[in-house]
């Protein structure tokens, strides 16, 4: 195992326990613990005394500390991979993704000084799902296996369901976010039903995403269960069982703390594990996307290509 | 495939979901000075009248509950296990605290100056002080920070401007003000959670908040008023009351709950 991908691991972890920092920020309603920023009651950021972190502070601003953490981790390996790595279309993922999070830091400041208006908090909740795939994504291209390769998977049906699964994830995690900052939680109190039946007897916005968000709720279940269905039906290779399971345990998980989270009247912890595990679902799904369409990619494994590619020395006089 | 098709590749999930990415005692009125009225509608100091009444409350209501306050060391060793939420402030005899009564029709087109004195709200003990008050448009809010820790002051009106400033240091105090009647601004600590305030915003001095269930409007002009009682949890309840000629009215509300 490289330094490098030892290093993006350490940052997609990180990342994970940003969004996790963040579902606690939310959860326990801390948003605008701290009023201002970049600087925290006047302090600068890194300042701030920790005896002064005590109720919401907590929260948010040891938020802002991960996030800034995370945020120099990223420019770290930008930095490494654009003077190591060989492939152009990684380097131009990694600025990328350091852009990405410098937007992210830019929305997380923008939804605390306009007091947390609902279209930047969601923004912010979307946008921190998409860098965390980003760095996932970063850690598989930098691992050994990866530019090993996997082989060719020639599986148009499962290569259609990878592209759909993470997709349907995403979008779930948007409603999610969107029930989360308008504060729809428990618009709909009871669980499995809504209201004692299958369909809410009255409808309003509120009660609307909720609804919208339970429903998508049984569609990614019924998408992962199909894409983890067909592979274990059609494929033995070990890397595509690994993810069938992983999908199939980690979004048990989620639909059992997502009906937790409604019976607990949203306990801090039970809610914000259902953000992280939401957060976990959409990079295994993303993986196995980039798994399945492995052949894709310019370093993919063929024969000339990997002999060529193996022969040059891995250099900033190298880089392509 | 090329590197550039495959970098685009590589961020395709990324790329799709992007766009999805969207995105107490009665209280009299504020000012003690007669309040003047313009020219059309003069108000005769030897004519007015008063409200006065209580608010109780029927059934029982569920218990006040310690307020855990852990989260900050400061605040748990000031209040110790002594500290009680506020929603339902009841006496032995059923009467009611904190209930913002006031004038909520029937003074026409009156105008009455701006007191000059500032309203007060304390931040003592990580807690609000007082809970319940009323101050008027225009005038100025003082809110201290009389605690040795920090506070954020986070009003969430519904029709003025909202704000959220950070009071990281004892005694600090901090000037706002409201522009339009509003019944009622909520204030929160974002830090504390169990921290919150309730300000009546009006543009005249008749209101008060009942403290023992006892609550007096004084020097109101004689006429037809509707009178409001507000509760934080309880809601609203009004009446119809004819105020005469330096008459003072009985009124009594009586909330409930299940």
């Amino acid at each position: 195992m490289t330094w490098i991908h030892r290093f993006a691991l350490l940052l997609a972890a990180s990342t994970l326990l940003l969004v996790t920092a963040g579902g606690l920020v939310t959860s326990t309603d801390s948003g605008l613990a701290v009023p201002d920023w970049p600087n925290t009651y006047g302090y600068f950021m890194f300042s701030f005394p920790l005896s002064k972190m005590v109720g919401g502070i907590f929260y948010e601003h040891g938020h802002r500390l991960i996030a800034s953490t995370v945020g120099l981790m990223m420019i770290g390996l930008a930095i490494w991979i654009s003077r190591t790595d060989d492939r152009r279309w990684v380097r131009r993922l990694a600025w990328t993704a350091l852009a990405a999070v410098v937007l992210q830091g830019t929305l997380g400041g923008i939804t605390v000084l306009y007091f947390l208006p609902a279209p930047i908090s969601v923004a912010h909740a979307g946008l921190a799902q998409i860098f965390f795939c980003l760095t996932v994504s970063l850690a598989l291209f930098t691992s050994a296996s990866w530019r090993e390769g996997a082989g060719v998977i020639g599986d148009p049906i499962l290569a259609r369901l990878a592209i759909l699964t993470p997709a349907l994830v995403y979008v779930q995690i948007l409603i999610g976010a969107t029930m989360r900052h308008t504060d729809a939680g428990l618009a709909i109190p009871d669980f499995p039903w809504a209201f004692g039946r299958l369909i809410p007897p009255e409808w309003s916005g509120p009660i609307a995403i909720h609804f919208a968000h339970r429903v998508g709720a049984v569609v990614v279940t019924l998408a992962i269960a199909a894409t983890a269905g067909h592979i274990l039906a059609h494929h033995r290779r070990s890397t595509l069982t690994r993810f069938a399971w992983l999908l199939l345990g980690v979004v048990t998980v989620q639909f059992t703390l997502g009906a937790l989270t409604v019976l607990s009247e949203r306990h801090v912890g039970i809610n914000t594990a259902h953000v992280a595990t939401g957060a976990t679902l959409l990079a295994v799904s993303v993986l196995l996307g980039l798994v399945v369409h492995r052949r894709r990619f310019a370093d993919a494994p063929q024969p000339v290509r990997v002999d060529s590619s193996a022969a040059i020395p891995a250099t900033p006089g190298a880089v392509r | 495939m090329d590197a550039r098709k495959s970098w685009l590749l590589a961020s395709i999930m990324a790329l799709v979901l992007t766009v999805a990415c969207g995105g107490g005692g009665s209280e009299a009125p504020a000012e003690s000075a007669a309040p003047a009225a313009p020219a059309a509608a003069p108000i005769d100091a030897a004519t007015v009248g008063n409200i006065t009444g209580t608010i109780m409350l029927e059934g029982t209501p569920p218990e006040a509950e310690t307020i855990r306050m852990n989260s900050d060391p400061v605040c748990a060793q000031e209040a110790g296990d002594s500290e009680l939420t506020e929603y339902y402030v009841v006496g032995d005899d059923g009467s009611l605290s904190n209930v913002f009564v006031y004038v909520k029709e029937g003074l026409g087109d009156r105008t009455f100056p701006t007191p000059s004195e500032p309203a007060m709200l304390d931040q003592d003990g990580c807690r609000y002080t007082p809970h319940v008050f009323g101050m008027r448009v225009g005038q100025t809010l003082t809110v201290r920070n009389s605690d040795p820790t920090l506070h954020n002051i986070h009003a969430t009106p519904a029709n003025n401007s909202e704000f959220n400033t950070g009071q990281p240091i004892e005694g600090m105090t901090f000037d706002a003000s409201f522009d339009t009647v509003e019944v009622m601004v909520p204030f929160k600590c974002d830090v504390h959670g169990w921290m919150n305030a309730y300000v009546g915003v009006l543009d005249h001095p008749y209101f008060a908040v009942s403290d023992g269930g006892s609550f007096d409007i004084s020097e109101l002009p004689p006429g037809d008023y509707v009178i409001e009682a507000w509760h934080e949890i309880l809601g609203t309840q009004t009446q119809n009351v004819t105020v005469g000629e330096s008459e003072t009215v009985e009124l009594s509300f009586t909330f409930s709950v299940s």
